[in-house]
């Protein structure tokens, strides 16, 4: 205990910059998440093109925090809500960057769309992706505020988007059957909702890790 | 390293289900137990209603800020604070069910049942070998073999056996203060204890013998009992199965070391395993 004042309050101050990453990239996986579902919508591939470009920057915060990450470990050989606040990080981290990489999919998709007229006006797609974006906000606030009750919310938004998903591919299967000439468009749809379903579920993992680093128990709301 | 998350390493997500509480084992049989100790060097009140079952088997660590009691707790184990003018104590300490206040209990049995181990190495200025055999001797064991044979046991069982045995006539002051700590482990193991208390045994050690004591009070447990008295919150984290957190003469957390430094009930638990204290 002799001495440890400011190596401690540099270890508070570096625990807020870990923090202060992770929103960071919280906030980057909604905006490219919002710009993939935009490019969508308005068939904009130099907006999909920019999703795809923007991915680095998503994984360059990864990369940093998991350098934090062990420097913080190394150095401080944290404990208790320290260490959880640590491990945590690194696993949203890894969410974020894992959405990151749908939104990317997404653009993906849009490009293989390409200007071809859709089928007809997507509603329920736009619809689907609003409400994961809304989610990865509550998220954000639910990390920053450590605020238990809204993560216990999440998981039951994540109910409602998986339900969305199971409609949205009976509906595009029906679809394909009636529309052959449509096939790739209506895969590259079908592959954009199960995209979004996954990111429901990463922020659902988030959700869980706020909830342990709160708490220090787990729990799975993925179920 | 610490288990971050309650689940042993054969459990997989997809058994555990949400918020179930780890298996935990049948409780071992308590060796010690302290029930509503108070003890007062003349009107200091440096132990405060202490209740702290230690039990069989297992090692049981006791951290806190210095000046709050650790020593004085397992002093009073042993009832070497007895030594100390002007000690007063009230409440009990059952070990294996008998009060060591009671009028009647053998101090001298009592010490033959507990060994302790100081911070600083403190060998008798004597061979190797007279260290070792003094306890034994005291008890009246002279058989020149039979005293050959407790002395290499306990080497061997303070993993010092084969570092020494080529000059166990030398003086013990010879060795190095990691040998010399296994020197005053293997005094200790040489009465053939039941329980070893040890004070920041490894405060003095660089860190390979550290390391070495360390592995040494795990495979000590497997035999006896353990309390140890330790500032390094790592050591606590890594050697002990127990770990009681005072505070101010008070016991303020006694609970399964994993989770002291996983998750403390108490604030100060906390404050203290984080190093915020203060
Ligand atoms: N012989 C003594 N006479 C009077 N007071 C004592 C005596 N020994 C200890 N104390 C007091 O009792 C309190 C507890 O002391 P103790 O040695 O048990 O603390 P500790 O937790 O072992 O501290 P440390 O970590 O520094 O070894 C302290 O306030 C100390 O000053
Ligand atoms: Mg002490």
């Amino acid at each position: 205990m002799r001495n440890m004042g400011n190596v401690r309050k540099t270890f508070e101050s570096e625990l807020e910059e870990l923090k202060g990453k992770l929103l960071r990239m919280v906030d980057l996986a909604e905006r490219q998440l919002g710009d993939s579902m935009s490019a969508l919508q308005t068939q904009n591939l130099t907006l999909a093109n920019a999703v795809k470009q923007n991915d680095a920057e998503i994984n360059a915060l990864d990369d940093e925090i998991n350098q934090k990450v062990i420097q913080l470990i190394t150095q401080q050989q944290p404990v208790a809500t320290d260490l959880r606040k640590i491990i945590v990080a690194l696993k949203i981290s890894t969410d974020m960057e894992r959405i990151g990489d749908l939104a990317v999919n997404i653009a993906k998709s849009t490009l293989h769309i390409g200007d071809e007229p859709l089928i007809k006006p997507i509603v329920d797609i736009p619809k689907m992706g609003d409400a994961v974006r809304v989610m990865l906000r509550k998220a954000f606030d639910a990390y920053d505020l450590e605020d238990i009750d809204l993560a216990f919310e999440l998981a039951k938004e994540d109910d409602a988007i998986d339900e969305a998903y199971g409609r949205l591919i009976r509906e595009l299967m029906g679809y394909m059957h009636r529309n052959p000439d449509y096939v790739n468009q209506i895969t590259q749809l079908a592959f954009i909702s199960r995209h979004l379903e996954r990111v429901g579920d990463h922020v659902t993992n988030m959700a869980e890790n706020i909830i342990f680093m709160v708490k220090g128990k787990t729990l799975n709301l993925n179920e | 390293m610490v288990q971050l998350m309650n689940r042993t390493d054969n459990e997989t997500k997809a058994t555990v289900s949400p918020m179930e509480a780890p298996v935990r084992e049948a409780a071992k049989p308590v060796v010690y137990d302290t029930k509503q100790l108070n003890l007062w060097y003349g009107s200091h009140h440096a132990l405060k209603n202490i209740d702290l079952p230690i039990r069989e088997n297992e090692v049981t660590a006791i951290i806190g800020p210095s000046g709050c009691g650790k020593s004085t707790y397992i002093k009073t184990l042993n009832r070497m604070v007895e030594l100390v003018d002007g000690v007063r104590t009230s409440g009990e300490i059952l070990y294996r069910g008998r009060n060591i206040f009671d009028a009647k209990y053998s101090v001298e049995e009592l010490r033959t049942r507990v060994g302790m181990v100081f911070q600083k190495p403190n060998p008798f200025p004597k061979s190797i070998y007279d260290n070792i055999a003094y306890g034994p001797r005291i008890h009246g064991i002279k058989n020149k073999k039979i005293l050959d044979e407790i002395v290499e046991q306990s080497l061997r069982g303070a993993a010092i056996w084969d570092e020494v045995k080529d000059r166990l006539n030398t003086n013990a002051y010879s060795l190095s203060g990691g040998q010399q700590q296994r020197i005053c482990i293997a005094r200790a193991l040489a009465i053939e204890p039941d329980v070893i208390l040890m004070d920041e045994p490894t405060s003095a050690l660089d860190p390979i013998s550290t390391l070495k004591v360390e592995e040494l009070v795990q495979e000590l447990k497997e035999n006896y009992s353990i309390i140890i008295v330790t500032h390094n919150m790592q050591q606590a984290a890594r050697i002990s199965d127990k770990t009681a957190f005072f505070l101010n003469g008070e016991v303020i957390e006694f609970d399964d070391t994993d989770k002291i430094f996983q998750n403390p009930a108490d604030q100060r638990t906390e404050d203290y395993i984080s190093g915020r204290f203060g």
